[in-house]
């Protein structure tokens, strides 16, 4: 029996599939933690990098990634950890930022600070505190519509 | 390179994330209680990769959990500072303040390391650790420069850690950089936020000694330790 091995285009399309458990809105491949899909004979090799050394998110994430790919028919899979170069907001697709602004989370900005409140759009904001719901983010109010909301850092 | 070197950088970071894991529940703010766990969880993250890199290249089929949860006070190679009690919020903070502005200069050294795995791990760290600092001089100087209370526990947190700071900058070989070349960026770095924070730098600089070679360990390790190992020594085959 022939096999034809499914392309690594196939495959990114899967995990672009794939949510984040903690921000469902957006995909693993928007969040810019998968740092390359390539077969080394048989086996499927995915190298994920880390958002924060600490993230409990980490090991849900390979779970998904593993069960996404199982149910496409990858039978041989070896998920690669890296970290360096160190995950950086950089690697975010725009596409994810305004996934995440829709979603109520002000999306990273090099100026350190999210440049308008993602409920009002009012650039009235405050910090509220360095950190958030998770490692990601960090918590800050709009003193326009007195909303509070997460902002994720940008690192 | 030395597995002793690798072992204090991941006992730093274990013995503080537990420490400051302790405050989980009890802080006196939501937004505290919230900063304080991600601050414990970073520091446990980065236990994880120093441990296991420990592990590996001592080559014995230990693990970063065996090093972790298998071994006694006279093992750990922390350094004292990171040991000691939480105490009260000012205490906790002050703490981890001289913590954090050690750990980046320390850090941003080992981005350099010739070793690629030891400069992955601090090139991973540096980056929240920059948060780590920032937070904690936002808070020395918020609290010291705070009410007539706030001040005075702020410098009675500072006259009672200091003698721990000498330490951070005693080095030999095992370490995986000269740890006393940092003073000079630690003294400039600490005594702006002090001074912004109108807290007045203690006169002496006598220092404990006796945390990073395992020779002399305050009590508070041991007591520390047994809340955080008890599950692992009790039942040595759990898994989660």
């Amino acid at each position: 029996m022939v096999t034809t091995r499914p392309s690594v285009q196939d495959v990114w399309t899967w995990l672009a599939d794939v949510p984040d458990p903690e921000i469902p809105v957006i995909s693993l491949v928007d969040l810019g933690i998968i740092r390359d899909v390539q077969w080394q004979g048989d086996t499927l090799e995915v190298t994920v990098t880390p958002t924060y050394s600490g993230c409990p998110a980490t090991s849900i994430i390979n779970i998904e990634i593993e069960a996404a790919l199982r149910a496409n028919g990858i039978e041989n899979l070896s998920l690669k950890r890296q970290i360096a170069p160190p995950w950086t907001t950089d690697w975010m697709s725009d596409a994810g930022k305004a996934k995440l602004e829709g979603y109520g989370i002000a999306p990273p900005q090099p100026a350190g600070g999210p440049d308008r409140c993602p409920h009002c759009q009012s650039t009235h904001v405050k910090k509220i505190s360095q950190f958030g719901s998770t490692p990601c983010k960090a918590q800050w109010r709009c003193t326009d519509c007195l909303e509070p909301f997460d902002y994720f850092k940008c690192i | 390179m030395s597995v002793t070197g690798l072992i204090r950088m991941g006992d730093n970071t274990l013995v503080l994330g537990q420490r400051v894991s302790e405050w989980c529940g009890h802080a006196p703010a939501l937004e505290e209680d919230i900063a304080l766990a991600n601050t414990a969880l970073d520091l446990i993250g980065q236990t994880q990769l120093w441990l296991r890199l420990a592990a590996e290249r001592e080559g014995e089929g230990r693990t970063a959990d065996t090093l972790a949860y298998h071994r006694d006070a006279w093992d750990f190679r922390n350094l004292l500072l990171v040991e000691q009690p939480n105490r009260d919020f000012g205490v906790t903070m002050m703490r981890q303040f001289l913590f954090d502005s050690w750990h980046l200069e320390a850090l941003t050294k080992l981005v350099e390391h010739d070793d690629t795995e030891i400069s992955a791990i601090a090139q991973k760290s540096v980056k929240e650790v920059t948060y780590h600092r920032e937070r904690s001089g936002d808070m020395i100087i918020a609290l010291g420069d705070g009410t007539e209370e706030s001040h005075a526990r702020m410098q009675s947190a500072l006259d009672r850690l200091w003698p721990y700071v000498g330490e951070m900058f005693s080095t030999d070989t095992d370490d995986l950089i000269d740890m006393a070349a940092l003073r000079p960026a630690f003294d400039a770095h600490v005594g702006a936020v002090l001074a912004e924070a109108t807290l007045t730098r203690p006169e002496s600089d006598f220092a404990h000694l006796g945390g990073k070679t395992g020779a002399r360990h305050t009590e508070h390790l041991g007591h520390m330790l047994a809340t955080m190992q008890v599950l692992p020594r009790s039942y040595p085959d759990a898994t989660w």
